[in-house]
Protein backbone atom coordinates (compact mmCIF):
# COMPACT_ATOMS: atom_id res chain seq x y z
CA UNK A 1 0.00 0.00 0.00
CA UNK A 2 0.88 3.31 -0.97
CA UNK A 3 1.58 5.56 1.81
CA UNK A 4 1.01 9.29 2.38
CA UNK A 5 3.53 11.98 2.26
CA UNK A 6 6.63 11.40 4.75
CA UNK A 7 9.14 13.00 5.63
CA UNK A 8 12.60 11.76 4.45
CA UNK A 9 16.21 13.38 6.00
CA UNK A 10 18.62 12.85 3.00
CA UNK A 11 21.36 10.94 5.50
CA UNK A 12 24.16 10.37 2.72
CA UNK A 13 24.76 11.66 -0.93
CA UNK A 14 26.21 9.63 -3.49
CA UNK A 15 28.04 10.99 -6.84
CA UNK A 16 28.14 7.84 -9.15
CA UNK A 17 28.51 9.83 -12.35
CA UNK A 18 29.25 13.59 -13.33
CA UNK A 19 25.01 14.13 -13.76
CA UNK A 20 23.99 11.17 -11.47
CA UNK A 21 23.36 10.90 -7.78
CA UNK A 22 22.77 8.53 -5.28
CA UNK A 23 20.70 9.54 -2.07
CA UNK A 24 19.95 7.34 0.59
CA UNK A 25 17.30 8.61 2.47
CA UNK A 26 16.07 8.18 6.10
CA UNK A 27 12.34 7.97 6.09
CA UNK A 28 10.61 7.21 9.54
CA UNK A 29 7.29 4.73 8.66
CA UNK A 30 8.92 3.71 5.03
CA UNK A 31 6.26 0.84 4.82
CA UNK A 32 9.25 -1.42 2.66
CA UNK A 33 9.72 -2.17 -0.98
CA UNK A 34 9.92 -4.58 -3.81
CA UNK A 35 12.55 -4.37 -6.44
CA UNK A 36 11.69 -2.58 -9.51
CA UNK A 37 9.38 0.28 -7.82
CA UNK A 38 9.04 3.44 -7.11
CA UNK A 39 8.89 6.38 -5.33
CA UNK A 40 7.66 10.20 -5.41
CA UNK A 41 9.34 13.06 -3.97
CA UNK A 42 7.93 16.70 -3.45
CA UNK A 43 9.90 20.07 -3.28
CA UNK A 44 8.06 22.73 -1.47
CA UNK A 45 9.73 26.20 -2.42
CA UNK A 46 9.54 29.03 0.79
CA UNK A 47 6.82 30.61 -0.81
CA UNK A 48 4.60 27.29 -0.69
CA UNK A 49 5.53 26.58 -4.21
CA UNK A 50 5.34 22.61 -4.95
CA UNK A 51 7.31 20.28 -7.27
CA UNK A 52 6.40 16.00 -7.61
CA UNK A 53 8.50 13.65 -9.29
CA UNK A 54 8.51 9.79 -9.47
CA UNK A 55 11.77 8.17 -8.98
CA UNK A 56 12.73 4.34 -9.39
CA UNK A 57 14.32 3.07 -6.17
CA UNK A 58 17.37 1.95 -6.02
CA UNK A 59 18.21 -0.23 -3.03
CA UNK A 60 17.60 -3.47 -2.37
CA UNK A 61 13.80 -4.75 -0.67
CA UNK A 62 14.90 -4.77 3.14
CA UNK A 63 17.06 -1.54 3.00
CA UNK A 64 16.56 2.19 3.08
CA UNK A 65 15.10 3.72 -0.25
CA UNK A 66 17.78 5.17 -1.81
CA UNK A 67 17.31 6.80 -5.18
CA UNK A 68 19.67 7.31 -8.08
CA UNK A 69 19.00 10.52 -9.97
CA UNK A 70 19.80 11.88 -12.93
CA UNK A 71 20.61 15.87 -13.57
CA UNK A 72 17.86 16.61 -16.77
CA UNK A 73 18.95 19.72 -18.78
CA UNK A 74 15.10 20.96 -18.48
CA UNK A 75 14.29 19.44 -15.05
CA UNK A 76 12.75 20.93 -12.50
CA UNK A 77 13.08 18.24 -9.75
CA UNK A 78 15.85 16.42 -10.80
CA UNK A 79 18.91 19.36 -10.92
CA UNK A 80 17.89 20.06 -6.64
CA UNK A 81 18.52 16.36 -6.31
CA UNK A 82 21.72 15.65 -8.36
CA UNK A 83 23.46 18.67 -7.49
CA UNK A 84 22.12 21.17 -4.60
CA UNK A 85 21.18 18.55 -1.57
CA UNK A 86 23.04 17.83 1.05
CA UNK A 87 22.82 15.69 3.97
CA UNK A 88 21.04 16.64 6.31
CA UNK A 89 18.57 18.07 4.12
CA UNK A 90 14.51 17.04 4.15
CA UNK A 91 12.60 16.21 1.59
CA UNK A 92 8.86 14.40 1.06
CA UNK A 93 8.38 10.97 -0.05
CA UNK A 94 5.16 8.83 -1.04
CA UNK A 95 5.78 5.04 -1.79
CA UNK A 96 6.20 2.73 -3.03
CA UNK A 97 4.36 2.30 -6.28
CA UNK A 98 3.73 0.08 -9.16
CA UNK A 99 3.38 -3.57 -8.88
CA UNK A 100 4.08 -4.95 -12.41
CA UNK A 101 7.21 -3.67 -13.45
CA UNK A 102 8.74 -6.12 -10.14
CA UNK A 103 10.95 -8.94 -9.45
CA UNK A 104 12.03 -10.90 -6.76
CA UNK A 105 13.96 -14.27 -6.76
CA UNK A 106 10.39 -16.33 -6.31
CA UNK A 107 9.64 -15.31 -9.98
CA UNK A 108 12.50 -17.21 -11.35
CA UNK A 109 14.47 -16.95 -14.13
CA UNK A 110 16.61 -17.08 -16.57
CA UNK A 111 16.95 -12.78 -15.91
CA UNK A 112 17.70 -10.09 -18.54
CA UNK A 113 17.89 -6.76 -17.79
CA UNK A 114 18.51 -3.85 -20.59
CA UNK A 115 18.79 -0.32 -19.21
CA UNK A 116 19.71 2.48 -21.05
CA UNK A 117 22.05 5.06 -19.07
CA UNK A 118 19.91 5.75 -15.83
CA UNK A 119 17.23 3.09 -16.31
CA UNK A 120 19.54 1.23 -14.64
CA UNK A 121 17.94 2.00 -11.24
CA UNK A 122 15.46 -0.23 -11.07
CA UNK A 123 17.04 -3.07 -12.44
CA UNK A 124 19.95 -2.50 -9.88
CA UNK A 125 17.36 -3.11 -7.42
CA UNK A 126 16.72 -6.22 -8.39
CA UNK A 127 20.01 -7.18 -8.66
CA UNK A 128 20.99 -6.32 -5.65
CA UNK A 129 18.18 -8.25 -4.47
CA UNK A 130 19.38 -10.92 -5.78
CA UNK A 131 22.53 -10.96 -4.24
CA UNK A 132 21.24 -9.98 -1.14
CA UNK A 133 19.04 -13.13 -1.11
CA UNK A 134 21.47 -15.98 -2.04
CA UNK A 135 19.63 -16.40 -5.29
CA UNK A 136 21.09 -18.12 -7.96
CA UNK A 137 18.93 -17.06 -10.97
CA UNK A 138 20.90 -16.88 -14.04
CA UNK A 139 21.19 -13.28 -14.68
CA UNK A 140 22.30 -10.41 -17.12
CA UNK A 141 22.70 -7.13 -17.26
CA UNK A 142 23.29 -5.51 -20.55
CA UNK A 143 23.61 -1.72 -19.90
CA UNK A 144 23.94 1.15 -22.60
CA UNK A 145 26.20 4.08 -21.28
CA UNK A 146 27.35 7.27 -23.46
CA UNK A 147 30.78 6.44 -22.26
CA UNK A 148 32.76 4.75 -19.56
CA UNK A 149 32.36 7.59 -16.98
CA UNK A 150 28.75 7.23 -17.99
CA UNK A 151 28.25 4.01 -16.63
CA UNK A 152 26.59 4.29 -13.32
CA UNK A 153 27.23 1.56 -10.72
CA UNK A 154 29.85 0.20 -12.82
CA UNK A 155 32.12 -1.12 -9.59
CA UNK A 156 29.12 -2.25 -8.17
CA UNK A 157 28.45 -4.55 -11.08
CA UNK A 158 31.62 -5.47 -11.75
CA UNK A 159 31.97 -6.73 -7.72
CA UNK A 160 28.32 -8.42 -8.41
CA UNK A 161 29.72 -10.24 -11.59
CA UNK A 162 32.89 -11.51 -9.28
CA UNK A 163 31.00 -13.26 -7.02
CA UNK A 164 30.73 -16.18 -9.82
CA UNK A 165 27.10 -16.53 -8.59
CA UNK A 166 25.41 -16.81 -11.97
CA UNK A 167 25.17 -12.54 -12.40
CA UNK A 168 27.44 -11.07 -15.59
CA UNK A 169 27.30 -7.71 -17.31
CA UNK A 170 27.70 -6.74 -20.55
CA UNK A 171 28.51 -2.88 -21.59
CA UNK A 172 28.09 -1.12 -24.88
CA UNK A 173 29.45 2.67 -24.78
CA UNK A 174 27.55 4.38 -27.90
CA UNK A 175 29.62 7.53 -28.04
CA UNK A 176 33.20 7.37 -26.74
CA UNK A 177 35.18 4.08 -25.72
CA UNK A 178 38.30 4.28 -23.11
CA UNK A 179 41.84 2.94 -25.22
CA UNK A 180 41.63 -0.51 -25.49
CA UNK A 181 37.95 -1.30 -25.00
CA UNK A 182 36.88 -4.87 -26.45
CA UNK A 183 33.09 -4.42 -25.37
CA UNK A 184 29.87 -3.20 -27.66
CA UNK A 185 30.68 0.53 -29.10
CA UNK A 186 27.02 0.86 -30.30
CA UNK A 187 23.35 0.84 -29.77
CA UNK A 188 21.95 -1.85 -28.35
CA UNK A 189 20.34 -3.11 -32.22
CA UNK A 190 18.89 -6.50 -32.68
CA UNK A 191 22.26 -8.07 -33.79
CA UNK A 192 23.80 -7.15 -30.43
CA UNK A 193 20.33 -8.49 -28.57
CA UNK A 194 20.87 -11.64 -30.20
CA UNK A 195 24.09 -12.64 -29.01
CA UNK A 196 23.44 -11.14 -25.39
CA UNK A 197 19.99 -11.79 -24.35
CA UNK A 198 19.36 -15.41 -23.43
CA UNK A 199 17.78 -17.75 -26.08
CA UNK A 200 14.29 -17.39 -26.31
CA UNK A 201 13.34 -21.30 -25.66
CA UNK A 202 15.04 -20.70 -21.81
CA UNK A 203 12.10 -18.82 -21.20
CA UNK A 204 13.38 -15.80 -19.91
CA UNK A 205 11.98 -13.14 -17.84
CA UNK A 206 13.12 -9.43 -19.61
CA UNK A 207 13.03 -5.96 -17.42
CA UNK A 208 13.57 -3.32 -19.84
CA UNK A 209 13.78 0.39 -18.97
CA UNK A 210 15.17 3.62 -20.42
CA UNK A 211 14.34 6.08 -23.01
CA UNK A 212 11.08 5.77 -25.03
CA UNK A 213 13.20 5.23 -27.96
CA UNK A 214 15.45 2.55 -26.52
CA UNK A 215 12.81 0.60 -24.85
CA UNK A 216 10.69 0.77 -27.74
CA UNK A 217 13.45 -0.69 -29.59
CA UNK A 218 14.76 -3.27 -27.45
CA UNK A 219 10.90 -4.32 -26.45
CA UNK A 220 10.54 -4.76 -29.95
CA UNK A 221 14.02 -6.58 -30.71
CA UNK A 222 12.85 -9.19 -28.18
CA UNK A 223 9.90 -9.72 -29.25
CA UNK A 224 11.09 -10.55 -32.86
CA UNK A 225 13.71 -13.51 -31.06
CA UNK A 226 10.77 -15.03 -29.56
CA UNK A 227 10.67 -13.88 -26.05
CA UNK A 228 7.39 -14.01 -25.26
CA UNK A 229 5.34 -10.03 -25.04
CA UNK A 230 4.18 -11.05 -21.79
CA UNK A 231 7.34 -11.55 -19.62
CA UNK A 232 9.07 -8.50 -21.49
CA UNK A 233 8.09 -6.25 -18.82
CA UNK A 234 9.16 -2.28 -19.31
CA UNK A 235 9.24 0.81 -17.73
CA UNK A 236 10.31 4.00 -19.59
CA UNK A 237 11.54 7.82 -18.62
CA UNK A 238 12.40 10.81 -20.44
CA UNK A 239 10.13 13.49 -20.13
CA UNK A 240 7.85 12.91 -17.62
CA UNK A 241 11.12 12.56 -15.58
CA UNK A 242 11.94 16.13 -14.78
CA UNK B 1 1.49 21.56 2.80
CA UNK B 2 4.94 19.89 3.25
CA UNK B 3 8.02 22.04 4.87
CA UNK B 4 10.53 23.57 2.59
CA UNK B 5 13.45 21.88 1.47
CA UNK B 6 16.03 24.22 1.78
CA UNK B 7 17.54 25.43 -1.70
CA UNK B 8 14.51 24.44 -3.78
CA UNK B 9 12.98 27.42 -5.74
CA UNK B 10 11.59 25.62 -8.49
CA UNK B 11 11.49 26.49 -12.37
CA UNK B 12 7.98 27.70 -12.26
CA UNK B 13 7.40 26.52 -15.59
CA UNK B 14 4.09 27.53 -17.08
CA UNK B 15 1.62 27.16 -15.07
CA UNK B 16 -0.89 27.20 -17.53
CA UNK B 17 -4.39 29.07 -17.74
CA UNK B 18 -6.41 28.78 -14.42
CA UNK B 19 -8.36 25.53 -14.14
CA UNK B 20 -6.70 23.55 -16.85
CA UNK B 21 -3.83 21.44 -14.35
CA UNK B 22 -4.59 19.83 -11.71
CA UNK B 23 -2.98 19.52 -8.41
CA UNK B 24 0.31 18.16 -8.72
CA UNK B 25 0.76 18.11 -12.14
CA UNK B 26 2.97 20.21 -14.54
CA UNK B 27 2.68 21.30 -18.51
CA UNK B 28 4.55 19.42 -20.79
CA UNK B 29 4.42 20.27 -24.91
CA UNK B 30 5.65 16.43 -25.78
CA UNK B 31 3.87 13.53 -25.79
CA UNK B 32 5.80 10.89 -23.44
CA UNK B 33 4.79 7.35 -23.68
CA UNK B 34 4.51 5.16 -20.94
CA UNK B 35 3.22 0.85 -20.75
CA UNK B 36 4.24 -1.59 -19.38
CA UNK B 37 5.43 -4.51 -22.28
CA UNK B 38 6.50 -4.49 -25.86
CA UNK B 39 4.23 -2.42 -28.43
CA UNK B 40 1.51 -4.81 -30.20
CA UNK B 41 1.13 -4.41 -33.99
CA UNK B 42 -2.06 -5.84 -34.81
CA UNK B 43 -3.18 -5.78 -38.65
CA UNK B 44 -5.91 -3.45 -39.40
CA UNK B 45 -7.30 -6.56 -41.56
CA UNK B 46 -7.55 -8.50 -38.17
CA UNK B 47 -8.57 -5.93 -35.96
CA UNK B 48 -12.17 -5.61 -34.53
CA UNK B 49 -14.04 -3.52 -32.08
CA UNK B 50 -16.32 -6.05 -29.99
CA UNK B 51 -18.62 -4.73 -27.10
CA UNK B 52 -19.61 -8.31 -24.78
CA UNK B 53 -21.97 -8.59 -21.91
CA UNK B 54 -25.12 -6.30 -23.26
CA UNK B 55 -27.99 -8.65 -24.79
CA UNK B 56 -25.64 -8.88 -28.03
CA UNK B 57 -21.97 -8.81 -29.09
CA UNK B 58 -21.54 -6.02 -31.17
CA UNK B 59 -18.33 -6.27 -33.07
CA UNK B 60 -17.25 -3.76 -36.11
CA UNK B 61 -14.29 -4.77 -38.58
CA UNK B 62 -11.89 -1.67 -38.69
CA UNK B 63 -13.63 -0.89 -42.19
CA UNK B 64 -16.93 -0.95 -40.28
CA UNK B 65 -15.46 1.14 -37.69
CA UNK B 66 -14.02 3.46 -39.73
CA UNK B 67 -17.26 4.16 -41.54
CA UNK B 68 -19.14 4.78 -38.46
CA UNK B 69 -19.90 8.91 -37.59
CA UNK B 70 -16.63 10.06 -36.45
CA UNK B 71 -15.97 13.35 -34.03
CA UNK B 72 -12.89 16.16 -33.77
CA UNK B 73 -12.34 16.83 -30.18
CA UNK B 74 -9.87 19.16 -28.56
CA UNK B 75 -9.29 17.96 -25.00
CA UNK B 76 -6.79 18.61 -22.20
CA UNK B 77 -5.08 15.16 -20.98
CA UNK B 78 -3.36 14.57 -17.53
CA UNK B 79 -0.83 11.50 -16.95
CA UNK B 80 -0.68 10.31 -13.56
CA UNK B 81 3.45 10.06 -14.03
CA UNK B 82 2.47 13.95 -13.60
CA UNK B 83 2.68 15.48 -16.99
CA UNK B 84 -0.50 17.57 -18.69
CA UNK B 85 -1.02 18.36 -21.82
CA UNK B 86 -3.45 21.16 -22.99
CA UNK B 87 -5.45 21.28 -26.76
CA UNK B 88 -4.55 17.76 -28.13
CA UNK B 89 -6.38 17.03 -31.14
CA UNK B 90 -8.15 13.39 -31.68
CA UNK B 91 -10.05 12.05 -34.19
CA UNK B 92 -12.03 8.83 -33.05
CA UNK B 93 -15.87 7.66 -32.56
CA UNK B 94 -17.75 8.41 -29.55
CA UNK B 95 -18.36 5.65 -27.07
CA UNK B 96 -22.16 6.86 -27.20
CA UNK B 97 -21.94 5.67 -30.63
CA UNK B 98 -20.78 2.16 -29.60
CA UNK B 99 -23.25 1.57 -27.36
CA UNK B 100 -25.88 3.17 -29.31
CA UNK B 101 -27.45 -0.25 -30.77
CA UNK B 102 -26.66 -2.51 -27.11
CA UNK B 103 -29.03 -3.18 -25.03
CA UNK B 104 -27.62 -3.21 -21.35
CA UNK B 105 -28.05 -2.53 -17.88
CA UNK B 106 -24.07 -2.05 -16.87
CA UNK B 107 -22.91 0.38 -14.52
CA UNK B 108 -19.52 -0.44 -15.29
CA UNK B 109 -17.49 -1.51 -18.36
CA UNK B 110 -13.53 -3.49 -18.42
CA UNK B 111 -11.80 -1.81 -21.57
CA UNK B 112 -9.62 -4.73 -22.95
CA UNK B 113 -6.42 -4.80 -25.33
CA UNK B 114 -4.03 -5.89 -27.60
CA UNK B 115 -1.29 -7.10 -25.11
CA UNK B 116 -3.65 -7.97 -22.47
CA UNK B 117 -4.12 -4.85 -21.21
CA UNK B 118 -7.33 -3.76 -19.31
CA UNK B 119 -8.94 -0.55 -17.75
CA UNK B 120 -12.02 0.05 -15.57
CA UNK B 121 -14.18 2.94 -16.02
CA UNK B 122 -18.02 3.67 -14.99
CA UNK B 123 -20.22 3.25 -17.97
CA UNK B 124 -21.30 7.06 -16.97
CA UNK B 125 -17.53 7.99 -17.45
CA UNK B 126 -18.10 6.35 -20.96
CA UNK B 127 -21.01 7.70 -22.04
CA UNK B 128 -22.80 11.44 -22.67
CA UNK B 129 -19.92 12.57 -25.15
CA UNK B 130 -17.37 11.84 -22.12
CA UNK B 131 -15.08 9.14 -24.10
CA UNK B 132 -14.41 8.08 -27.89
CA UNK B 133 -11.95 5.76 -29.53
CA UNK B 134 -9.71 7.41 -31.47
CA UNK B 135 -8.03 6.45 -34.13
CA UNK B 136 -6.35 9.91 -35.23
CA UNK B 137 -4.36 12.32 -33.32
CA UNK B 138 -3.59 15.61 -35.15
CA UNK B 139 -5.00 14.75 -38.37
CA UNK B 140 -2.34 12.26 -38.60
CA UNK B 141 -2.91 7.89 -37.87
CA UNK B 142 -2.71 7.37 -34.34
CA UNK B 143 1.32 6.21 -33.51
CA UNK B 144 1.37 2.65 -32.29
CA UNK B 145 3.53 3.83 -29.08
CA UNK B 146 0.54 6.44 -28.65
CA UNK B 147 -1.59 3.30 -28.96
CA UNK B 148 -3.23 2.80 -32.34
CA UNK B 149 -4.70 1.78 -34.37
CA UNK B 150 -7.48 3.09 -31.85
CA UNK B 151 -6.94 3.81 -27.76
CA UNK B 152 -9.83 4.75 -25.64
CA UNK B 153 -10.00 8.47 -24.56
CA UNK B 154 -11.46 9.12 -21.65
CA UNK B 155 -9.45 12.51 -21.19
CA UNK B 156 -11.51 13.31 -17.77
CA UNK B 157 -9.44 10.62 -15.78
CA UNK B 158 -6.16 9.97 -15.63
CA UNK B 159 -4.72 9.05 -18.99
CA UNK B 160 -3.70 5.25 -18.11
CA UNK B 161 -7.94 4.57 -18.31
CA UNK B 162 -7.44 6.04 -21.61
CA UNK B 163 -6.36 2.87 -22.97
CA UNK B 164 -4.07 1.88 -25.60
CA UNK B 165 -4.55 -0.87 -28.18
CA UNK B 166 -8.32 -1.03 -27.00
CA UNK B 167 -9.92 -4.52 -28.50
CA UNK B 168 -13.47 -3.69 -26.74
CA UNK B 169 -15.96 -2.97 -24.12
CA UNK B 170 -16.88 -5.60 -21.61
CA UNK B 171 -20.09 -4.31 -19.92
CA UNK B 172 -20.33 -5.54 -16.19
CA UNK B 173 -22.42 -4.98 -13.21
CA UNK B 174 -19.75 -4.43 -10.56
CA UNK B 175 -16.99 -2.50 -10.88
CA UNK B 176 -13.73 -4.96 -11.47
CA UNK B 177 -10.03 -3.60 -11.31
CA UNK B 178 -8.05 -3.93 -14.33
CA UNK B 179 -4.59 -4.04 -14.83
CA UNK B 180 -3.08 -0.76 -13.33
CA UNK B 181 -5.55 -0.63 -10.95
CA UNK B 182 -4.89 -4.04 -9.45
CA UNK B 183 -0.83 -2.73 -9.08
CA UNK B 184 -1.16 -0.06 -6.84
CA UNK B 185 -3.04 2.51 -8.74
CA UNK B 186 -6.63 4.10 -7.69
CA UNK B 187 -10.29 2.50 -8.85
CA UNK B 188 -11.44 5.69 -10.41
CA UNK B 189 -8.70 7.98 -10.87
CA UNK B 190 -9.90 11.33 -10.88
CA UNK B 191 -7.07 13.61 -11.26
CA UNK B 192 -8.63 17.01 -9.79
CA UNK B 193 -8.79 15.17 -6.70
CA UNK B 194 -5.27 13.83 -7.09
CA UNK B 195 -7.08 9.62 -7.00
CA UNK B 196 -3.19 8.54 -8.19
CA UNK B 197 -2.76 5.77 -5.93
CA UNK B 198 -4.57 2.87 -3.63
CA UNK B 199 -6.09 4.96 -0.85
CA UNK B 200 -5.89 8.30 -2.56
Amino acid sequence: MTTGWLAAEAVEVRRETPRVRTIVLDVPGWPGHRAGQHLDVRLTAEDGYQAQRSYSIASAPGERPDITVEELDDGEVSPYLAEELRPGDRIEVRGPIGGWFVWGPEDGGPLLLVAGGSGVVPLMAMARHRAASGSAVPTRLLLSSRTWEDAIYRDELADLTGRGDGFEVVHTLTREQPDGWSGYARRVDDELLREVAWPAHAGARAYVCGPTSFVESVSRGLVDLGYEPGKVKTERFGPTGG
Amino acid sequence: MGFVSRGFHGRRRDEGPEGRVPPGQYLTDGFPVLSAGPTPHTRLDEWTFTVEGGAEQARWTWDEFRALPSEDVTVDIHCVTRWSKLDTDWQGVSVDTLLDGVEHEAAYALAFCDGGYTTNVPIEDLTGGKAWVAYGYDGEPLDPEHGGPARLLVPHLYFWKSAKWVRGLQLLDDDEPGFWETNGYHLYGDPWREQRYWGD
